[in-house]
C-alpha cells in the first residue's frame, strides 16, 4: 500500500534553534506566564536574555511540559520538579549508555 | 458500561481517610507516571488511578460514589435515575485525562477538569497537540515522507471525550535527532481563531547495524586477526553508502575509528564510529588447524599475562 496519495506535510525541526518568548511558552504549556517565571527561578528552565527580554529554545518546551505534568500529576513542588527533571535526564543518559554498550 | 471499584484501584479500604487516599495516590502516581515509569501498561494504569483519585479525593464525589453501594468491578452497571441529586460537583484535578464512560455517566463530562480548571489563557487559538513517534534511522539520514498514525483525544459533538485516529503523511526533516520535535503548523486542534500546531517528538527504533547517540552513529565492524594486526583496507557500510576503510596496523578489538561528518546529517553533522571486532576463522579442517599450530609455535603469546598467570 502506498503511504498516502496526499502530499506529505512538511514540518520543521523544533530544537535549540527555535526561539520562544515567555508568552509563547505560557500558551504552549497552558500555564500562566508567572508560572514560567517560577520555573526559571527554580532552574527548571534555561533562559537566554536578549535586550532584557527572555528567549527560550525549542528544547525548553519539552522540559516545561514535562515539568507541568509532573507538578500536576505527582503533586510535586517546584524544587521536587527540578530534582525529578534532572534525575529523569540523568537516567535517560545512563540508559542510552547502557544500550550502546550492549 | 462497567462498574469501576475506585477503592480497589487505589488499593485502599472503603473507610480510608483522606490522608490515606492521598498517600496511596502519590505512591501509585509515582509508580505509573508515564514520564517516569518503566511498567508495561503504565499509561493505562496511571489514567485509572487518576480517575479513582479524582473521585475519592473530593468529599462530594466520594459520598455520591459510595451511595452506589458495592458492585463487582466490570459488572454491567447503570446509575439509578435519581442518582447524584443533591450533590454539587466542582471540577478540579488532572487535566487532559481520558476518563471512563463510568466516570462520565456519574459526574458528567463537564465535571472533568481539563482546560477549564487549569485555565485557558488563549481562547482565540486552538490547542497545540503533542505526539511521540518511533522513527527508522533512515528517515533522518536521508529525509523522506513517513506515515504516522496518531491517536488524539477529541471532544465530540455531544461533549464526550473520544479517542480519534488520524493518519498523517509527514515529510521528515533530514538530520532530525532523537528527542527533537517536528513542528507541523496548523495541525493541532482547530480553535475559534487559528488552529494550534502539532509537535511530534521523535525517537529512533533500534537499527540492525547502527547505534545512535545524539548525532553520532556507531557500528561494530568484524575484521580478521591479520587485518587488525597488519592493517588492511576493508569495505564497510556507513549511513551514507559503503566506503573503503583503512584499518591501521596494530589495531585490536574495541579500536574505534572515526569517520568525521558521516553520522546524522544534522547541523553540525555527527560522526560515524567504527568499532573493531576481531572475528576468528574457524579451525574446522586440517589446513586451518595447521595454520593455528604454526602460529602458536612461532608466537610467544600469553593472552592472560595481565591476569598474573
Amino acid at each position: 500500500m502506498s503511504p498516502s496519495d496526499e502530499p506529505a506535510l512538511t514540518g520543521t525541526i523544533f530544537d535549540q534553534s527555535a526561539t520562544l518568548s515567555i508568552k509563547d511558552l505560557s500558551r504552549m504549556c497552558n500555564v500562566e506566564e508567572r508560572h514560567i517565571v517560577e520555573f526559571v527561578e527554580e532552574g527548571v528552565l534555561n533562559v537566554v536574555e536578549v535586550r532584557s527580554e527572555w528567549h527560550f529554545t525549542g528544547d525548553a518546551l519539552r522540559r516545561a511540559r514535562l515539568a507541568v505534568r509532573l507538578e500536576r500529576d505527582l503533586e510535586l513542588n517546584l524544587a521536587g520538579v527540578a530534582l525529578a527533571l534532572d534525575l529523569i535526564e540523568e537516567l535517560q543518559q545512563l540508559r542510552r549508555e547502557l544500550e550502546a554498550k550492549r | 458500561m462497567e462498574f469501576k471499584d475506585y477503592y480497589k484501584v487505589m488499593g485502599v479500604a472503603r473507610d480510608a481517610t483522606e490522608a490515606q487516599i492521598k498517600q496511596a495516590y502519590r505512591k501509585l502516581a509515582r509508580k505509573y507516571h508515564p514520564d517516569v515509569s518503566k511498567e508495561k501498561d503504565a499509561e493505562a494504569r496511571f489514567k485509572e488511578v487518576g480517575e479513582a483519585y479524582e473521585v475519592l479525593k473530593s468529599p462530594e464525589k466520594r459520598a455520591a460514589y459510595d451511595q452506589l453501594g458495592q458492585h463487582r468491578p466490570g459488572e454491567e452497571f447503570r446509575p439509578p435515575p435519581d442518582w447524584g441529586s443533591g450533590f454539587e460537583f466542582s471540577g478540579a484535578g488532572p487535566g487532559n485525562s481520558t476518563y471512563s464512560d463510568f466516570f462520565d455517566s456519574l459526574f458528567g463530562a463537564q465535571a472533568r477538569s481539563g482546560r477549564g480548571a487549569r485555565g485557558d489563557f488563549h481562547p482565540d487559538r486552538g490547542e497545540d497537540h503533542h505526539a511521540k513517534v518511533l522513527l527508522d534511522l533512515e528517515a533522518s539520514l536521508h529525509g523522506g515522507a513517513r506515515t504516522f498514525t496518531l491517536r488524539m483525544p477529541e471532544i465530540d459533538d455531544e461533549g464526550r471525550l473520544v479517542s480519534k485516529e488520524r493518519t498523517l503523511n509527514v515529510q521528515v526533516p533530514k538530520g532530525i535527532l532523537a528527542g527533537q520535535q517536528i513542528r507541523l503548523a496548523g495541525q493541532g486542534a482547530s480553535g475559534a481563531g487559528t488552529p494550534g500546531d502539532l509537535y511530534i517528538e521523535v525517537d529512533f527504533a533500534p537499527h540492525a547495524l547502527y547505534r545512535v547517540e545524539g548525532r553520532d552513529v556507531s557500528m561494530e565492524l568484524p575484521v580478521a586477526p591479520w587485518e587488525a594486526a597488519l592493517g588492511a583496507t576493508v569495505t564497510t557500510p556507513t549511513p551514507n553508502g559503503t566506503v573503503d576503510l583503512k584499518i591501521p596496523p596494530g589495531s585490536h578489538a574495541g579500536s574505534k575509528l572515526r569517520l568525521k561528518g558521516r553520522g546524522i546529517p544534522a547541523t553540525p553533522p555527527g560522526d560515524f564510529y567504527v568499532v573493531l571486532q576481531i572475528a576468528l576463522p574457524p579451525a574446522n579442517d586440517d589446513k586451518a588447524k595447521a595454520a593455528y599450530a604454526a602460529l602458536a609455535a612461532v608466537l610467544p603469546f600469553n593472552p592472560r599475562a595481565s591476569l598474573g598467570v
